[in-house]
C-alpha cells in the first residue's frame, strides 16, 4: 500500500517538476529570429568581428568604440582581419547601420525576442527613419 | 601503510596550492605569446590636429544677419531643439508645447554688457551697445564644468576641447552651476519633437542630459572646419593657440583682443577683436 502511494507520488512529482519540458513540448515555440542581411552586408560579408564572436559580444565592441570616439577623436578601427571601419553607429558609409541598412530586420528582431532595450536609439538616429 | 604526519601533509597540500594557483598565470602568458594581432584604433587622416583648439571672432564683421546664419547652421547641424515650434501633432501626438524659458543653445547672441559685465565702463563707446556678441562654450584651458562633473561625462581632450559623453551624463547639472558662461543647458523635455528636421550626420540627445558646444568635433576628425566659421563669412577663426604659426596666433597678435570673465581664471580660448 505505501509502496504504491510512494510510486504514485514521485510520478506527480516528477511530471510537476518537469512541467516547462511539458509545455514547450505541446506549444508551440518561435525559434530565436536569426539577423537578416541585407544590402551591402550581405555582398560583403565581412563585419569587424566573425559572426559569432560578434552575437556575443557586440554590446562591449560598441563600448570601446564610444570611448575610442569620444574621448581619443580615435574614429578608423582595423579589425583583426585587416578589414577598416569607421566607428559610428549610423553616421556614414562605413558604419554599423552603412552596412545593414535595416535597422528593424538586424537590431530589433533579436533585441525584441531576447526583450533587451537597449537605448542607443533615444539619442542616435536611423538614417531611414527620418526620410 | 604510510603514516603521515600533519607536518608531511601541510607541506604537500601548500605546494600543490602554489602549483594551481600558478597554471593560470602560465596560461595567460601561453596564450599572449602567440595571440593574432590586435584591432587598431586610429585617428582619421585627414583630421585637423591642435594642441589647444581655440576661436576668434572678429566682432566688426558680426552683423545681424550673418549671426542668425552661424546659429541656424550651428544648431540645425547638431539637432539642437527649438522648444517655440509646435511639435508635429501626428508624429508626436500628446506631446504638449514647452512654457516659456526653457531654450536649449550651443551659439547664440549675447549683448556686450551681458557677456563682460566686467568690462562694462561707465562711458562706454556707443557703438558695444547694440554690436551683436555671439557667445559659445569658451572651451577653457581651466574648465569648471569639468572639475563639477561627477561622473567625467564633460571632460577636456587632449586638444583642449572641453566635450561631453552624453552617454554618461546623469543629468545632475553641476556643470551648468560650474560654468560662469552659461554655455550649457539642461534638457528637460524630450527634445526630439522639437526638432524641426533632424540631421542625420549627428545624434541628438534626450531627456534629463546636459548639452552643449563641442568646437564640432565630428567636422575636424573630418577634416573640415566647424559650421560656425563655414557659415560666418571670415568673422570666425578657429585654429591652434598652442602653434605660433597659426592663422589664429597672428590674428592675435596683430589685434586687441578681448575674453569673457578672464577674472576668474578659467583661460577662455575664445577671443573677441573689438
Amino acid at each position: 500500500m505505501s509502496k504504491n502511494m510512494i510510486m504514485a507520488g514521485l510520478v506527480v512529482f516528477v511530471l510537476a517538476v518537469l512541467s516547462p519540458f511539458w509545455l514547450n513540448l505541446i506549444t508551440s515555440t518561435q525559434a530565436a529570429p536569426e539577423p537578416e542581411l541585407l544590402g551591402k552586408a550581405a555582398k560583403v560579408k565581412k563585419c569587424v568581428l566573425d559572426k559569432y564572436e560578434m552575437r556575443a559580444e557586440h554590446m562591449y565592441l560598441l563600448d570601446v568604440w564610444r570611448d575610442s570616439v569620444v574621448r581619443d577623436a580615435a574614429r578608423k578601427y582595423t579589425g583583426t582581419n585587416g578589414e577598416t571601419f569607421n566607428m559610428s553607429l549610423s553616421t556614414g558609409e562605413n558604419s554599423c547601420l552603412g552596412c545593414h541598412e535595416d535597422k528593424a530586420k538586424f537590431c530589433d528582431s533579436c533585441h525584441d525576442y531576447a526583450s533587451v532595450s537597449p537605448y542607443c536609439w533615444e539619442c542616435h538616429t536611423n538614417p531611414k527613419e527620418i526620410e | 601503510m604510510m603514516i603521515k604526519s600533519r607536518r608531511s601533509f601541510l607541506k604537500v597540500a601548500g605546494i600543490a596550492a602554489i602549483g594551481m594557483g600558478a597554471a593560470p598565470v602560465m596560461n595567460l602568458a601561453a596564450s599572449e605569446s602567440h595571440g593574432s594581432a590586435l584591432p587598431k584604433m586610429e585617428k582619421n587622416e585627414e583630421a585637423l590636429h591642435a594642441k589647444r583648439w581655440g576661436m576668434l571672432i572678429d566682432t566688426s564683421k558680426l552683423t545681424d544677419e550673418v549671426v542668425e546664419a552661424i546659429k541656424d547652421a550651428c544648431h540645425k547641424s547638431h539637432n539642437v531643439p527649438d522648444f517655440t515650434i509646435e511639435p508635429d501633432a501626428e508624429k508626436y501626438s500628446g506631446v504638449r508645447p514647452v512654457r516659456e524659458g526653457q531654450e536649449i543653445k550651443w551659439i547664440w547672441d549675447e549683448h556686450f554688457h551681458n557677456a563682460f559685465p566686467d568690462k562694462e565702463d561707465e562711458f562706454l563707446a556707443e557703438k558695444f551697445h547694440d554690436l551683436p556678441f555671439l557667445v559659445t562654450c569658451n572651451h577653457c584651458k581651466n574648465p569648471p564644468c569639468v572639475q563639477a562633473c561627477p561622473t567625467q561625462a564633460t571632460f577636456k581632450r587632449e586638444d583642449g576641447i572641453v566635450i561631453m559623453d552624453y552617454h554618461r551624463c546623469i543629468g545632475c547639472r553641476f556643470c551648468m552651476a560650474a560654468c560662469p558662461y552659461g554655455s550649457r543647458n539642461f534638457n528637460f523635455r524630450d527634445p526630439r519633437p522639437f526638432i524641426e528636421e533632424t540631421d542625420p550626420d549627428f545624434p541628438t540627445r534626450t531627456k534629463g542630459v546636459v548639452e552643449k558646444c563641442n568646437l564640432c568635433a565630428e567636422r575636424l576628425a573630418k577634416g573640415e572646419q566647424p559650421h560656425c566659421v563655414e557659415a560666418s563669412e571670415g568673422a570666425i577663426v578657429v585654429g591652434d593657440l598652442e602653434d605660433p604659426e597659426s592663422e589664429i596666433r597672428h590674428l592675435l597678435a596683430e589685434h586687441y583682443t578681448i575674453r569673457r570673465k578672464q577674472s576668474l581664471g578659467t583661460e577662455p580660448s575664445v577671443y573677441y577683436i573689438v
